[in-house]
């Protein structure tokens, strides 16, 4: 009887999960189906689910015009480079602030996550002058730049915390074989922290991808990634759902996939070590 | 011997991180400052004079200032009640038992990993369209007139799109949070015959609380700086009816190229960051002894 009840509500539970998560996942899942029909079949008012002349022609069209790859490449490079840099950066720094630790270290660390508060308009002005007079607007390089130094904190406190976890014997026992500061690094705890610095990676490279204010303001034709490519498509070429739909695709598919592998490293990233 | 050489190797590895970060803030805010004091045009180069505190008063004097404050509280207000209601209800729903939790998890996950640029333009032309989009289509199915999202509802509009984007976030860390919770709490609840809304609100919600706030204050600070959604649906309009301090500092500063009123502006954005960013760091702060 017991059993019965609690089967009753498991069903009432995944019904209700399902058909919830289906409507949050809904304007993806339009959008990937509209990708594959025709103009005409895109904006018709009697829209069909899936009894439509399947077709590829709106991503060949996209990728026809030849900027989408340069776009996409952009954003390649931007994202696994500006996250390549952090890395260096911040893998260091990471290590002083988990392994030889001061009275400072924890008003550094909250100090470090505090420039991650500061709004972009606040520094807008300045980046796009000195950007101009260094003649770093709408080049990759500059993007990069900006991408890694936003994200810098974020990598930090990732980094930290997942080195935190390693215990200081490890290390000290390599020390003692007579192991200096580098291959202590590189030997002793990159191995070990390996997927921690991987999923740092992973996250970092997300969110440069996504980043939708700096990129939308410092580039133009020549360094835009998908970011700011889409953004073009806000008129009148957007009133083309298919083809929109289909750069749409291209530009989110990749990312998706990747982020349904960081969900533990997004609450952990972004949470900024407020939730545990 | 060895731990003086230790300390100062950290140090110096830790050197690149802070002198790049300290140049990141320090330098271009003291620029802001230093612009807010000026009357400098781009358009006029060469003409900048020291004007005191006037920048300052034209922007909060100005009506647009009054709008886009209204409208950004307005905008990162309702995205908190629709994240954090949706949000509760979604992590309470995915910790019973069910089929396929993990499957419905990666579709509630989805939306935050769309890049802004394409779900603020997915939404408004594939959904909201008033004669193309879905919602019309619907409207007209079931015999309404279809509403013009962004001619009647701009700023509500935005809003949803924005909400759709961030309730993933919310729904996420309040699930760790729930997860957590002890269930032995529960069933010692569930024994003295305590209902399931008095277990909500005495057990549930106070247990969550702490990630409650964490999600108010980390989603307050990227809800004040929302850009791309604004600019690729509404541009701001109709008039400043969906714009909000972000993109009134970007339309001055880079539109206008007043950057003397831009600058006051963006001062006056660090300002209303700092006071919920002080609350945030209060919390980590805590968190990082605990």
């Amino acid at each position: 009887m017991a059993l019965k009840s609690s089967n009753k509500s498991k069903i009432i539970y995944t019904l209700l999960a399902w058909s919830i998560g289906g409507m949050i996942f809904f304007p993806i899942f339009w959008t990937l189906l509209t990708s594959f029909k025709t103009e005409s079949e895109a904006i018709s008012s009697n829209p069909s689910l899936f009894m439509f002349d399947w077709t590829l022609e709106n991503y060949r069209d996209v990728l026809n015009r030849s900027e989408y790859f340069n776009h996409f490449w952009n954003s390649i490079v931007i994202s696994i480079g500006s996250s390549l840099v952090g890395l260096l950066i911040a893998i260091p720094a990471a290590w002083s602030m988990a392994f030889v630790q001061t009275k400072r270290t924890k008003h550094l660390l909250m100090w470090m996550l505090s420039t991650k508060m500061l709004p972009p308009v606040g520094v807008l002005i300045p980046i796009y002058l000195l950007f101009r007079d260094f003649a770093l607007l709408d080049t990759k390089l500059g993007l990069v730049i900006v991408m890694t130094l936003i994200n810098l904190p974020i990598m930090v406190w990732m980094l930290y915390t997942y080195f935190r976890e390693i215990p200081n014997e490890i290390l000290e026992a390599s020390r003692m074989d007579g192991a200096n500061i580098g291959e202590e690094i590189l030997y002793v705890l990159l191995p070990i922290a390996l997927p921690g610095i991987a999923s740092t990676l992973l996250l970092n490279v997300i969110l440069s991808w996504n980043e939708a204010f700096w990129t939308l303001i410092l580039t133009a034709a020549n360094a835009a990634p998908l970011t700011a490519f889409i953004a073009s498509y806000s008129s009148p070429e957007g009133l083309f759902y298919a083809k929109l739909s289909a750069a749409s695709a291209m530009a989110v598919v990749p990312i998706l996939i990747l982020g349904w592998f960081s969900q533990k490293q997004l609450v952990r990233g972004l949470s900024f070590g407020a939730v545990k | 011997m060895a731990t003086t050489n230790s300390r100062s190797l950290a140090r110096l590895m830790l050197f690149p991180s802070v002198v790049l970060l300290l140049a990141w803030m320090i330098v271009p805010l003291c620029m802001t400052l230093y612009f807010s004091f000026l009357d400098y045009n781009l358009l006029s180069p060469g003409t900048e004079e020291f004007i005191g505190f006037l920048n300052y008063e034209y922007f909060l004097t100005d009506p647009a200032f009054f709008q886009s404050f209204f409208n950004t509280l307005l905008l990162v207000g309702g995205v908190l009640l629709i994240t954090l209601g949706g949000g509760i209800g979604l992590a309470i729903l995915l910790d019973q038992a069910m089929w396929g939790r993990n499957y419905v998890r990666i579709m509630v996950l989805a939306p935050f990993f769309v890049m802004p640029t394409v779900s603020a333009l997915v939404w408004k032309n594939m959904l909201m369209n008033p004669v193309n989009g879905l919602f019309a289509h619907f409207a007209t199915w079931i015999g309404m007139t279809p509403v013009d999202f962004f001619a009647q509802i701009p700023l509500l509009s935005i809003i949803i799109i924005v909400s759709w984007q961030w309730l993933p976030f919310a729904a996420l860390i309040l699930l760790t949070s729930i997860q957590s919770l002890d269930r032995e709490q529960l069933e010692a609840a569930d024994l003295d015959g305590a209902g399931p809304i008095s277990k909500f609100f005495y057990i549930v919600l106070p247990h969550l609380s702490r990630a409650i706030t964490a999600v108010i204050l980390i989603e307050t600070i990227f809800l004040l700086s929302i850009f791309a959604e604004i600019l690729v649906t509404t541009s701001g309009g109709p008039g400043f009816e969906s714009t909000n301090i972000t993109y009134l500092i970007y339309t001055q500063s880079l539109l206008q190229f007043d950057v003397g009123g831009g600058s006051a502006g963006g001062i006056i954005a660090v300002i209303i960051a700092n006071i919920v960013a002080i609350f945030l760091m209060r919390l980590i702060g805590k968190n990082l002894e605990g």
